[in-house]
């Protein structure tokens, strides 16, 4: 019952901010465009195929990775203007009212993306088979939530913005770019093939191309496994992180 | 069940190496208002905190209601309800869903839920803007919305920490009159604290004076006159504590805060 209303109380702060629903589509949107059609005819060229097709599937986990940690703003937010005290007052635990709160922070980042899907699909990206659509969501349901619990983990540990944004700049601006999400893993110098088969991101992507377009890295197997342990990791930072603010 | 609401025995709270409670004892009778004052940085929040399951004590007991505040944290939630210093209401939620959500979170049958939030809501006048997002309110009415939130799940005891702060005459007189009013008819005891002494004066039954982590003084109005030989309480106040101004230690989530504060106000 709490955590329906926790979840409810994120549904409705984010249905009532028209500029962060815009504002979150439009960053992968304007990557999805710049990238598809800048480099598009060279990768082309280069006889790998068709470079909308492969970014889509890289576009769907950027829209989730940024909108799930920018969602740990929300905590900061409660945690310096108030409301997480009302929240740590009242007689719930704090891994409900976590709960609660990142299912809201998952449902409105998975709102986006599901968004970007249908916005790629405008620009003639197509699923290359529909039955496999809903396991690529269930994927992009699991990476969300441990995002979230991620973003709202760090979000626990640091008291202001600017710090927050510090980690977004040198963590996961890196995670993304190194994850094979833009360009394949398979052209990368050696060091950095290393450093992608490190990153966890990168098996969300290639899970997303496995059932999306059939093109992949690793197998996917591997993918799922690698997502399985990421989501137990994070919700236990997520938790144990958010267990510990005192105000 | 003793006389006594509240009863806390030897509470100490050290951060590091840094006393900011140390050893204090006392107890607020069932239906008292009882004032809790002190100059910045005497150990006043950190007490509050304490007293509302926010903060673990480094030593010491406390008992609310005949619950152990410590060791069970949320049977002890149900027995209070807190106003803080800082307003901490959900600004993007409208007043009603802010109600909604505390009676969810204390586990309030949705029909008492209801009932209560009109007839708490009517109480602060409030009721008429119900559906109105909370961000859009004045400080005055946001500090009465978050009396009649505290209030919805019948706590025995209500914690008012600084509730006047930043409020003019008019709204605090107001305010009071409410507390005053609850007091009375629902016979709860009232914790608050406060820097405005005529206040304390006007509605407390007894007070207690904390400075540098020690209770110095603890009793009724007329006992801290006579026991400081003054007229009124700000002289009885500035007798125990001095005149020294008090430098407080800038806790960075404040710091944070103001900076905040100063920049949407240009």
């Amino acid at each position: 019952m709490e955590i329906y209303y926790l979840w409810l109380r994120q549904i409705k702060r984010y249905t009532r901010s028209k500029s962060r629903m815009i504002g979150a589509v439009g960053q992968p949107l304007l990557f999805l465009l710049a990238l598809g059609y800048g480099i598009g005819s060279l990768y082309k060229r280069a006889g790998n195929g068709n470079y909308i097709e492969f970014l889509v599937p890289g576009i769907i986990i950027q829209t989730i990775l940024f909108g799930a940690i920018f969602w740990g703003i929300n905590i900061i937010w409660d945690k310096q203007f108030g409301f997480l005290k009302e929240t740590l007052v009242a007689p719930v635990s704090r891994l409900r009212i976590l709960m609660g709160s990142a299912l809201g922070g998952s449902t409105t980042t998975l709102a986006q993306a599901t968004m970007v899907f249908f916005l790629s699909m405008l620009l003639g990206f197509r699923p290359y088979n529909w039955l496999l659509v809903p396991l690529a969501l269930i994927v992009a349901m699991l990476f969300t939530f441990a995002v979230t619990c991620f973003g709202a983990g760090l979000a626990s540990r640091v008291n202001d913005f600017q710090g927050f944004q510090a980690i977004n700049q040198f963590l996961i601006f890196p995670l993304f770019f190194l994850s094979g999400a833009l360009f394949p893993i398979q052209g990368f110098p050696k060091a950095l093939k290393i450093i992608a088969s490190c990153n966890p991101v990168s098996y969300s992507v290639d899970a997303m191309r496995h059932l999306l377009i059939n093109q992949g890295y690793f197998q996917l197997w591997k993918d799922l496994a690698v997502l399985g342990l990421m989501v137990v990791v994070m919700v236990w930072f997520g938790v144990s992180s958010f267990k510990k603010i005192e105000t | 069940m003793s006389d006594s609401i509240i009863d806390v025995k030897n509470l100490t709270k050290i951060y590091g190496e840094h006393k900011v409670v140390k050893n204090i004892s006392f107890s607020v009778a069932r239906g008292e208002v009882f004032g809790f004052l002190g100059p910045n940085g005497a150990g006043k929040s950190t007490t509050i905190k304490m007293l509302t399951t926010l903060l673990k004590p480094t030593n010491g007991t406390i008992k609310l209601d005949g619950t152990n505040v410590i060791e069970e944290k949320n049977e002890a939630r149900f027995s209070f309800g807190i106003v803080f210093q800082d307003p901490s209401l959900d600004d993007e939620l409208t007043a009603y869903e802010n109600m909604e959500l505390h009676g969810v979170l204390y586990h309030l049958p949705k029909a008492d839920r209801i009932k209560r939030s009109e007839e708490l809501m009517k109480l602060v006048e409030l009721w008429d803007r119900k559906d109105s997002l909370v961000k859009t309110f004045s400080g005055g009415m946001k500090r009465r919305l978050e009396i009649a939130r505290g209030l919805l799940h019948h706590p025995k005891v209500l914690f008012l920490d600084e509730p006047t702060l930043g409020l003019d005459t008019q709204t605090r007189n107001l305010l009071w009159d409410y507390v005053e009013k609850l007091n009375k008819t629902e016979g709860m005891t009232i914790f608050f604290t406060t820097h405005y002494l005529e206040e304390a004066e006007n509605v407390a039954d007894r007070i207690a004076v904390i400075d540098d982590g020690k209770i110095i003084a603890n009793g009724t109005v007329k006992q801290l006159l006579a026991l400081t030989k003054t007229k009124d309480l700000e002289s009885a106040y500035l007798r125990l504590t001095g005149k020294q101004i008090r430098e407080e230690e800038v806790d960075p989530n404040e710091a944070f805060r103001s900076r905040v504060r100063s920049r949407r106000m240009r």
